[in-house]
């Protein structure tokens, strides 16, 4: 092929590409980025300023969900990953042949379910005329129907369920390619399990862990079903307060200056868990 | 603890009983959920009065709305098939286009585009759909108001739901089409090419065949990725509700059987497509 032919064929795929980044992402993000400095004077005027912010800093109930939010997806993520590394390890690890394929298969059946029937499912379970309220009183372990549904432990037993399957892929994947020699070197010159997961497993895991950590805090931090369906009336969740903005209350400045927060707290999370684990982006996710 | 290590038998059976709780744990709600389609009682919990089909079937007659004579629930599922099927079409499109962009072709910048290619991953759902309500049907808002034009596409429904949503599973086709592309050989182009075949024809008759497993599996999971989206679309949806959406008002109002039998359709649905396309991928080399 001559230059030119190249060059034409480059800008035919980048293209579709550009038109895709720049007109479904960077120019919706940097609109909604302005609109969260208008403030409304009248129904047609708008100015500059920080109102938006401002009301943030001010009413504490916005920044209290806020710190919550992300106070609790990090919590779950770390749970996420604690639940899964077992599972993953005895995947990759100590399972053979056909077991192995079927357990991987398992672990992936919840997710052909979308997080609404995942929540429903949970609700079912949980509530006070549900499963387990019907168990415990058949047992006689209680006296009444039982609650567990709308409260904390409830929302993260949710969250966790919902995220489970985006740690223990990436998991599986890279300690599956760990050599075992490595482990069996690290037991010879003397170390007991948790120096040999310290030093060996967890740096060859890193990746994966990473990119499974990532994955999850970004769906936590943003779920919206789970936090609202089995959430109390104490447990708000960030999101929601995005969605009254947008939704119910046609604060569009207001909704957008929350959604700009959101996104930059994600951001420095991912960026300084990817930053003080020496990972890039494009190897955790591409 | 890997086999050639010696473990002690109450490690053993620990690490076991750990693996049955944590499969009970996943297996449990979507079995309960599903069972309960079935149960013979107007509210799904215990205890169980007996198996009837009146949750898919009952036509409202005996105070009972089976799902299939719910016409809420039922042009919701088709909302929800035109939106998958728009943004399966044209995510995995856009997939094939940036695997070979991001693959085969070195250009300045290259690197820089390949992060921007991630991005979304990195934006919460909510973000994305509240980003694009802001400035699209803010833009129709602001030319009907200055200008008297009404750009009804930008409104909120299904086109901005579409939108929306190819905006991130976009990036999951690339990722999954580039995966497959990189373990292509391009001498295999060359050979046709050598053998006087255009481009064009090469690209369609060697590459393209190679490609098919992973397109088929980015489009199966595009479609169920559509189908079950919320974060995004609720932002975006407008007069004509997606499924996932009207589950989600109906669950508010109460929970009854009749949202047990779509949970059910829905799983049902999806492992068969998830079974397909896996079965497509294994199938060829």
């Amino acid at each position: 092929m001559n230059s030119g032919a190249a060059r034409l064929s480059l800008w035919l795929l980048l293209t579709p590409f550009l038109l895709w980044i720049v007109l479904l992402v960077l120019v919706p993000h940097l609109q909604m980025l302005r609109v969260s400095f208008q403030v409304r004077e009248s129904w047609d005027t708008l100015a500059w300023g920080l109102e938006q912010y401002q009301n943030f800093f001010t009413e504490s109930y916005y920044w209290r969900t806020f710190v919550r939010t992300g106070v609790m997806s990090l919590f779950t993520t770390f749970l996420t990953l604690l639940i899964a590394f077992p599972i993953a390890w005895y995947i990759a690890r100590l399972a053979r042949g056909r077991a192995r394929g079927l357990l991987f298969l398992a672990c992936l059946i919840p997710f052909w379910a979308s997080e609404l029937v995942r929540t429903y499912g949970w609700m079912i379970l949980l509530r006070e005329s549900g499963l387990f309220s019907s168990w415990l009183q058949a047992l006689g372990w209680a006296d009444g129907p039982v609650e567990m549904l709308y409260n904390d432990v409830a929302v993260i037993i949710g969250l966790v369920y919902n995220g489970l399957l985006f740690m223990v892929v990436p998991l599986v994947t890279t300690l599956d390619g760990m050599d075992e020699n490595l482990v069996e070197a690290g037991y010879d010159l003397g170390g007991n399990h948790a120096t040999v997961l310290r030093e060996v497993v967890v740096p060859w895991a890193m990746p994966g862990i990473v990119s499974g950590c990532i994955v999850v805090f970004m769906l936590t931090l943003g779920s919206y079903l789970t936090p609202i369906l089995m959430g109390g009336k104490d447990s708000a969740w960030f999101t929601q307060q995005i969605f009254t903005q947008f939704i119910t209350r046609f604060n569009w400045e207001q909704g957008a200056a929350l959604g700009v927060l959101l996104l930059v707290l994600s951001s420095i999370i991912v960026w300084l868990g990817l930053r003080l684990t020496g990972q890039s982006l494009r190897k955790v996710m591409g | 603890m890997i086999r050639s290590v010696p473990r002690s038998r109450w490690f053993d059976g620990l690490y076991l009983a750990y693996l049955v709780a944590f499969f009970i744990y996943l297996a449990l709600p979507l079995t309960v959920t599903a069972v309960f389609a079935f149960n013979d009682a107007p509210f799904p919990s215990l205890p169980w009065k007996g198996f009837t089909l009146d949750w898919y079937l009952a036509d409202g007659s005996a105070g009972r709305t089976g799902l299939f004579h719910d016409d809420t629930l039922l042009s919701a599922l088709w909302t929800s098939t035109r939106i998958a099927f728009w943004v399966t079409l044209v995510s995995v499109a856009l997939g094939c286009v940036n695997a070979v962009l991001f693959e085969r072709l070195e250009f300045r910048g290259k690197e820089f585009l390949y992060l921007l290619m991630l991005l979304p991953l990195v934006i919460p759902g909510v973000i994305l759909g509240v980003s694009i309500l802001v400035f699209y049907s803010g833009m129709a808002n602001d030319l009907s108001r200055t200008w008297g034009i009404e750009l009804d596409v930008f409104r909120p429904g299904m086109t901005l739901v579409v939108m929306g949503q190819v905006t991130f599973i976009a990036t999951l086709a690339t990722l999954v089409i580039a995966a497959r592309l990189r373990k292509f050989d391009p001498q295999l182009e060359e050979a046709a090419l050598n053998l006087g075949a255009t481009p064009l024809v090469a690209w369609f008759t060697v590459t393209l065949p190679w490609l098919m497993p992973s397109i088929l599996g980015a489009a199966a999971m595009a479609f169920l990725m559509s189908f079950e989206n919320f974060n995004t679309t609720v932002m975006l949806t407008g007069s004509d509700t997606p499924l996932t959406v009207a589950l989600f008002n109906r669950l508010r109002e109460g929970s009854t059987p009749v949202l047990n039998a779509v949970a059910l359709l829905l799983m049902v649905g999806s492992a068969i497509l998830a079974v397909l396309a896996m079965g497509r991928s294994r199938g060829k080399p």
